[in-house]
């Protein structure tokens, strides 16, 4: 079992074809359906859907309070190691970049995790660099280890693992898992990712079956917007996500499309979603994944992650640091992994939510030991 | 109107309507929303609580006099949900616990049979046990003879607001069960709660369709008028439903009079 099966049954598919065939009649009739199928699902994400944008926004918004409420989740990450052995050309991370490499000790993160827990936040992410020498899975274990002890939640977003691996840190505490394909067109995956352990697309493309295997209670997926083109990009995404969701009920699944923006390095993505183009995106993966949690990270400016809280989403990051620790000491490399739009603090982001008449929900769960 | 007294364990409550804290766009609605509607038991999920988060802290926005209604949800095993109940009573969320046990992200169906064992283990250490269940009868008399002190069948999957999808089945509980049937999930308007009361439901719990209405605490109102008028239905016996129509005055009623004289 595999989602692979799944995603080469459109190797030849003639995505220009189907989107030239769309009628505005079949962009209504994909809407209203109360559940949209796989083609339904591309016609709204075609380019003839975006003058249907406002209909679809109001039914996103319809679904999503209907199944979550006026609520908006927050959580924070806390990167503790940039060392990296892949080679992606998009990424600041990049083990071919010359950047001050660092991994925090146990004891750092405890300072870093008091300093986050202090702002408020109790769901917190831990990611790392993708170097399984580096950060081997006794330190990542004693690490979420640790976080429990601070956080009501610990997700984690690393390198793919085995089952075994993943199970560890579902012991250690870690009750959900991050992981991105970042571009699901395999040409391209091929292209930008020259060299590690990331050069193999299945052993990714299977982590988070994996991780639902292991126990991982949500599973978050998506691709990174500006390396494929867009619109093909999110309709994977969705198959995948609705793949996980046929497979694992027990699994709650969510999406995230994180949009490139300037990293180290001078990489200039190919491909490019306008703010018009990415709403119709996320508002056709609400339609067609109606409870499934859409989060929008700081990569995005704050003037639009508040207008998006109306429009489908249900988490949001927030007091972000993309570089190694940051929050219990100012970051000294100059390299994060991304750059942070949306600079506001904890205590912003949630009058921001308050003030478009949602709650902001710093706790939502609590893994029992 | 009379009084009608539901007793649940051995707490007594006016009002048949329960309600949730789930979905609010602000806390401080939930305040308003039980002092309007008049509900007397709220559910809150223990995951949801935050006891470090001061005044934000949701139980702050419950009025004592409200009877709180912690709830397992997250467990995915009994064992799971018996450790959430014991932690909301060290707590101080009281004796009462609404077992919630979802194995499936898809559809929200409670597991009937986790909420079995956990419902087992709790009823014997002193909880009043109100577990969340399909509907299905033979489970309802294990969960009597378990000790439960209602039992709460779902009328439609959670938050999906379709109604009494499960008519029949919660009938054949109303008509058999021995301890209170709440009718939880999937109730979208106060016309569905008036059709579950009418049924002989002894209380209704809604949640989302109160916390996502444009106007929560009218909704709320709303929703305890239609859960009376229903109840006092239900007390004044309707009239049995007929498949055909039933003149007041009826059509072959002349048979029965004595003969007239035929015209000449």
């Amino acid at each position: 079992m595999s989602f692979t099966t799944t995603i080469e049954k459109y190797t030849d598919f003639e995505f220009e074809k189907f989107f030239d065939r769309v009628r505005p009649d079949d962009v209504t009739a994909a809407m209203e359906k109360e559940k949209p199928g796989v083609l339904d699902f591309l016609t709204m994400l075609s380019p003839r859907a975006a003058e249907f944008l406002e209909p679809m926004a109001r039914r996103a918004q319809q679904l999503t309070v209907q199944h979550f409420g006026r609520t908006i989740h927050l959580f924070i990450p806390l990167y503790i190691s940039n060392y990296c052995s892949n080679q992606c050309v998009y990424c600041g991370f990049n083990c071919t970049h010359a950047i001050t490499r660092r991994k925090l000790d146990l004891k750092e993160i405890e300072a870093e995790a008091r300093a986050i827990a202090a702002t408020g936040m109790q769901h917190l992410l831990l990611l790392t660099g993708e170097s399984v020498e580096m950060t081997p899975i006794d330190y990542l274990e004693a690490a979420v280890s640790l976080l429990k002890s601070y956080f009501a939640s610990v997700g984690v977003e690393m390198f793919p693992m085995q089952v075994d691996a993943y199970q560890r840190l579902r012991a250690a505490g870690a009750d959900s898992l991050t992981l991105y394909q970042e571009v699901y067109d395999r040409q391209i995956y091929r292209r930008l990712h020259l060299a590690g352990r990331k050069t193999d697309y299945r052993f990714r493309l299977d982590a988070p079956e994996r991780g639902a295997w292991a126990g991982f209670r949500a599973i978050n997926i998506g691709p990174l917007i500006g390396l494929g083109e867009p619109r093909r990009e999110v309709f994977f995404a969705g198959l995948h996500a609705r793949y996980l969701d046929d497979h694992f009920l027990d699994t709650e699944v969510g999406l995230s499309l994180p949009r490139l923006n300037p990293a180290e390095g001078d990489f200039r993505p190919e491909y490019r979603a306008d703010d018009r183009t990415f709403v119709q995106l996320l508002l056709a993966l609400r339609l067609f994944m109606p409870r499934a949690a859409l989060t929008v990270s700081t990569r995005e400016r704050a003037d639009f992650r508040n207008h998006l809280i109306r429009l489908g989403i249900t988490r949001l990051s927030a007091g972000s640091c993309t570089g190694v620790g940051g929050y219990a000491r100012p970051v000294g490399e100059k390299t994060p992994q991304f750059v942070v739009s949306d600079t506001r603090s904890v205590q912003q982001v949630a009058e921001a939510i308050a003030a478009q008449g949602y709650q902001p929900v710093y706790k939502d769960w609590d893994l029992i030991a | 109107m009379h009084r009608d007294p539901l007793t649940i364990g051995t707490q007594t409550f006016t009002s048949r309507l329960f309600t949730g804290t789930g979905k609010f766009s602000a806390k401080a609605q939930i305040a308003e929303m039980l002092a309007r509607s008049g509900s007397e038991m709220i559910t809150v999920a223990l995951r949801r609580i935050d006891m470090g988060a001061g005044t934000e802290n949701i139980l702050n926005f419950i009025p004592k006099t409200v009877t709180l209604l912690p709830n397992t949800s997250g467990a995915r095993t009994a064992q799971e949900a018996v450790r959430i109940a014991r932690i909301a009573r060290e707590a101080g969320c009281g004796r009462f616990i609404k077992i919630e046990v979802i194995t499936d992200s898809k559809y929200l169906m409670p597991d009937n049979w986790e909420t079995l064992k956990a419902t087992e283990i709790l009823a014997k250490e002193d909880f009043v046990v109100l577990p969340y269940v399909l509907p299905d009868l033979p489970l309802a008399r294990r969960l009597e003879a378990a000790g439960a002190a209602a039992v709460m069948p779902l009328g439609a999957p959670i938050g999906s607001n379709r109604g009494l999808e499960t008519r029949a089945l919660i009938a054949l509980l109303i008509e058999n069960c021995r301890v209170p049937v709440v009718v939880d999930a999937g109730l979208g308007r106060p016309s569905h709660a008036a059709a579950a009361m009418e049924m002989g439901a002894d209380a209704v719990l809604v949640n989302t369709a109160i916390a996502t209405a444009q106007d929560p605490a009218a909704m709320g109102h709303a929703f305890a008028l239609a859960v009376s008028a229903g109840r006092m239905a239900f007390k004044a016996k309707l009239s049995e439903e007929s498949a055909t129509a039933r003149a007041s005055s009826p059509l072959t009623g002349f048979l029965d009079s004595p003969p007239q004289k035929s015209p000449q």
